[in-house]
């Protein structure tokens, strides 16, 4: 339904001979370069704040590490079969944070960690986004509804939310991987299933304030179904506070995953730090073998670490009321 | 995860609403705590009898059974009857106290269960109770100077204590104090040789439980630092403060009298949220400690496998978040006056 | 001796932007017992002044000049005996009593608190006894010494906050638009206690208010303040009916009278806004906005000339020589004009 200009040709496509800096002169067009105006006004915004910026660079580092494992280390590496090093040794050249119970190098386990422990983490962190997302923009919409069933609706999900809010997910994972059999699937689906509940209340708070607004109303009186003004009116503009708080639900979810791996609920096979925090307290410990222990547990601290003042620092920004005064 | 905690609190706060007397508000919390706990019943039961492929093969930690062996079995656990005469059963069962027998030494759940809550209600209500303190004296403090030195240090130093998994800090202080410094014990709950009565006794228990304490206290101040903290910089910008010092009142007055009592209300609840998930957050420091409670049975539990016993341990773990809860929502009820009715 | 004296204030807020003046040398003075109304737009400075009496700003605010309360300067006041000063020696009756009360606390503990404060020897119970008694004489029963603010109306919260500025007996009270976020008919059930309350007691009394028509009826003088100045002041019922600063009879013709019939039917707006108190136009600030404005007007600098017996005001007209009384009155005229 975009209005064609005067000058523009039936396709869409302006005429030839328009010079390429021409002023945009369709709507779809405007929105795209207000758009960019805005992500650009919002980066200026974020470079500002240097503690966000200090957990960007650890994010990028260890995303970049993640992604480069096959080039950084060699996956042979993890297998106790090729294993020919001592156990236990201490930090070498070849083995710069030295080796671990069966001989395989800390250093090639913490990098091929990274890939594993980011992946649960992001996994389990959009499966808990999606629905949290969904279940708040569905009750803060119906909810807004004059009408019983609305607000039923909402009342129906934020009781269930509730629920999943009171159940603790430590003892939870144990019995559903003892049930099911341990694997990385499982710690992912267990931290999925049990968080969302949080990301749902904050959605359904903001789709309620969203819900107010004019051109809502504008929707609604043009025609305008239910999904689709929870898909174009309310959903993007609950977007950036559920990006702020998509980060900073990764943070949880890499320390859920840590836990749930050391207590052996994840898959041997496939080693992430909470695995190496496992086997090192199961194997480590007794020999004093530090540097295994303490090696998967930094990278932890840092990456949460970074997740969380990247998440505090988009929501500084997103919302001015949060900002500090240094 | 905490940020939605705190929309939950504020919700909860506003939903004091429409009934008229206290009794009525609390009567409605417990009525709804006590659903909560049906659904866990349910939820429990769900995930232990009717979600495993072969509940037999659970209940008896058996994989090889005889046809005949399996019949026993059925009628033993009741496992051929219908789904909801299973349910009643259990249900029934469970008021009783009796909880099944674990697979491991055949004793009593229930019993099993009763000997570990002591150690755990030791462990985790002296490291509430000084993580809640510390946690919201450091909270305050930063809160109230903001941007100062301390709030600073305070502040990136609790950070790095909220990114940190406890077990991995309980194991590197298991290393370090106790391995190599020999400070403190290696483990446990009392000394092997025995840790004698009265004043030695205790002495020994506390230096046992100096540890595992410290660990739970560091990793949850943390939370209750930050939670205390943003609380009370939402009040400061409140107009009751300046009336307050506009009445003559020292700055240290008007912290104390007016914008902490206002600060803690919402801290409250989300602190007493917290203290379910501290219970069986103890899982895993009280397996590094091999501190015999709850937490570290569950994990024997889990590896041996003992289902009886998980069953149990699961089923106490989401009753203690469910009364936690129930109890920060009643303090709340009790403490702001805004949420009782007259 | 004065009980209030101002002389040459001036503050200055530090912002992100830069500074910000927000009041630029004013000069008022108040006698025991009297009662001063200062009157203007939103952003003129009036709140500041008010709250820069017991000190009270934020530290991002720079304060020079003089605020002489009975001879002592309160910007160089030791801090122990500004806590002295503040309530018992003057106390104030904040805007919006919706929050400015502690939501968690007894309304009668929170006005017995400044009187356990201030004054040695008096146990708990007579403190609350005493604010009983003063709820009593805002109008309020007894019980509400027992109730919280939330259960209050937005009523009966202002007359707490009047009874607990009464609390220590102060010498002065600075009522900061305590009737702004009432209804009409609240409003002049608390104006008429307010007057009651301070002329019975004898209290010096500095309202602050943008309704020209409620300070006019309720205080003897009173002081018109624009970006940052004091562009009139005088007799209050003269200023009101007859100002002689072109603003100040804007502002006192905003408000209709009821049963006044030149205001009938002709409410006068002003267009324009205030200025920005960082781009203050030069000469006199209001010329942008003058409907008798002269060339002069944006080179002079104003300052507070002698309009007439005791009054003050900071327009060129009042100046003898320069078009003088008839081009006031054509300003009157002009504002008549449909």
């Amino acid at each position: 339904m975009s209005v064609r200009a005067a000058t523009s040709t039936s396709d869409g496509l302006p005429p030839p001979e328009q010079p390429p800096s021409s002023q945009p002169l369709t709507p779809r067009a405007l929105a795209r370069a207000r758009r960019q105006a805005a992500l650009a006004r919002f980066w200026r915004e974020f470079r500002k704040d240097r503690r966000g910026m200090s957990g960007l660079i650890i994010l990028a580092v260890m995303i970049a590490v993640a992604l480069l494992a096959p080039v950084l280390a060699n996956s042979r590496g993890l297998n106790p079969i090729y294993a020919t090093a001592a156990p236990n040794a201490g930090p070498s050249l070849q083995y710069p944070l030295g080796t671990d119970s069966d001989g395989r190098s800390v250093l090639t386990e913490l990098i091929w960690g990274a890939r594993n422990s980011l992946l649960v983490g992001l996994t389990a962190t959009l499966i808990s986004i999606l629905i949290g997302a969904l279940v708040g923009v569905v009750a803060g919409h119906f909810g807004s509804i004059r009408a019983r069933a609305g607000r039923l609706t909402d009342n129906l999900l934020m009781r269930v939310s509730d629920w999943f809010l009171v159940v603790p997910f430590l003892p939870l994972a144990m019995v559903v991987a003892r049930t099911i059999g341990p694997s990385l699937g499982v710690i992912i689906l267990v931290i999925g299933l049990t968080s969302w509940a949080g990301t749902a209340r904050i959605v359904r708070a903001q789709a309620l304030a969203v819900e107010t607004r004019p051109y809502l109303e504008r929707a609604k009186a043009l025609g305008a179904g239910h999904w689709h003004q929870m898909y174009r009116h309310v959903l993007p503009n609950v977007m950036p506070l559920l990006l702020a708080n998509t980060i900073l639900t990764v943070a949880g979810t890499i320390l859920a995953e840590t836990t749930l791996s050391f207590l052996g609920l994840g898959d041997p096979i496939r080693p992430t730090w909470g695995q190496m925090l496992g086997a090192a307290y199961s194997y480590g410990v007794g020999t004093g073998n530090v540097l295994w222990l303490l090696a998967p547990g930094i990278a932890v601290i840092l990456v949460v670490m970074a997740f969380t003042l990247v998440g505090h620092a988009l929501e500084a920004v997103l919302d001015p009321k949060l900002r500090e005064r240094p | 995860m905490l940020e939605g905690a705190r929309a939950a609190a504020e919700d909860r706060s506003g939903t004091g609403a429409t009934s008229t007397g206290l009794t009525r508000t609390l009567s409605v919390k417990v009525l709804s705590a006590a659903i909560t706990l049906f659904v866990v019943l349910v939820g429990n039961f769900y995930l232990f009898r009717v979600l495993p492929a072969n509940p037999a093969k659970n209940l008896t930690h058996n994989s090889t059974l005889t046809a005949k062996q399996l019949l026993a079995i059925n009628r033993t656990f009741g496992l051929g009857l219908p789904l909801p005469q299973q349910f009643w059963n259990y249900l029934v069962q469970t008021f009783h106290g009796n909880l099944g027998r674990s697979f491991v030494d055949q004793l009593p759940v229930a019993e099993k269960i009763g000997q570990a809550l002591w150690p755990t209600i030791l462990l985790v209500g002296t490291s509430t109770v000084l993580s809640t303190v510390i946690g919201v004296w450091i909270g305050i403090r930063g809160g109230w100077n903001r941007g100062s030195k301390f709030d600073r240090s305070s502040t990136a130093f609790v950070n790095v204590l909220y990114a940190m998994p406890d077990f991995w800090l309980g194991m590197v202080l298991l290393i370090t104090l106790a391995g190599k410094l020999a400070l403190f014990p290696d483990g446990g709950m009392h000394s092997f040789t025995g840790s004698g009565s009265g004043l030695a006794g205790f002495g020994d228990l506390l230096w046992h439980l100096a540890l595992p304490c410290t660990v739970l206290t560091l990793v949850y101040l943390a939370e209750y630092s930050l939670v205390m903290r943003s609380s009370l910089i939402d009040e400061l910008k409140a107009d009751y403060l300046l009336t307050a010092r506009a009445k003559g009142l020292r700055d240290d007055l008007v912290r104390r009298r007016h914008a902490v009592p206002n600060a803690l209300l919402p801290s409250v609840t989300l602190i007493m949220l917290n203290l379910g998930f501290v219970i069986s957050g103890a899982i895993t420091t009280e397996t590094v400690f091999s501190w015999p409670g709850l937490g570290r049975l569950s994990y024997v539990s889990l590896n041996a496998p003992d289902y009886p016993t998980l069953e149990g341990t699961f089923l106490l773990f989401s009753a203690a978040v469910i009364v936690a809860n129930l109890i920060g929502d009643l303090l709340l009820t009790v403490f702001d006056p805004r949420v009782r009715q007259a | 001796m004065t009980l209030l004296d101002l002389r040459d204030l001036s503050i200055t807020y530090a912002t992100e932007g830069g500074p910000l003046p927000a009041v630029r040398g004013v000069n008022l003075s108040l006698e025991s017992g009297q009662t001063l109304g200062l009157a203007g737009e939103s952003g003129c400075g009036k709140s500041t002044i008010a709250t820069s009496i017991l000190r009270l700003l934020p530290s991002s605010a720079t304060v020079t000049g003089q605020i002489l309360f009975n001879g002592e300067d309160v910007l160089t006041m030791k801090w122990g005996r500004l806590r002295a000063v503040r309530w018992a020696g003057a106390s104030i009756i904040f805007q919006g009593a919706l929050h400015s009360l502690n939501p968690v606390r007894k309304i009668g503990g929170q006005i017995a608190e400044p009187i356990l404060l201030h004054e040695t020897g008096v146990t708990k119970q007579a403190a609350v006894r005493r604010a009983v008694d003063l709820l009593r004489q805002v109008g309020l029963p007894a019980a509400r010494s027992d109730s919280y603010p939330h259960e209050l109306s937005g009523g009966q919260k202002q007359r707490v906050m009047i009874a607990m500025a009464l609390a220590c007996g102060p010498n002065l009270i600075i009522a900061d638009e305590p009737t702004t976020a009432l209804d009409v008919m609240i409003q002049a059930q608390v104006l008429d206690l307010i007057a009651g309350l301070v002329r019975d007691r004898g209290i010096g009394m500095i309202m602050i208010s943008h309704d020209l028509s409620v300070l006019s009826a309720t205080c003897q003088r009173l002081a018109v303040m624009y970006a940052g100045r004091i562009v009139e002041e005088g007799p209050a019922h003269e200023v009101f009916t007859d100002a002689r600063h072109p603003y100040a009879e804007a502002l006192a013709w905003a408000f209709p009278v009821i049963g006044d019939t030149r205001t009938r039917m002709n409410p006068r707006g002003l267009p324009g806004d205030p200025p920005d108190p960082a781009a203050v136009p030069p000469g006199c600030s209001f010329h942008p906005r003058c409907a008798v404005v002269q060339p002069e007007c944006s080179t002079r600098e104003m300052e507070l000339w002698p309009a007439g017996d005791g009054r003050l005001a900071a327009c060129i007209r009042v100046l003898p020589g320069s078009e003088g009384e008839p081009a006031v009155r054509s300003v009157k005229e002009e504002m008549r004009q449909p």
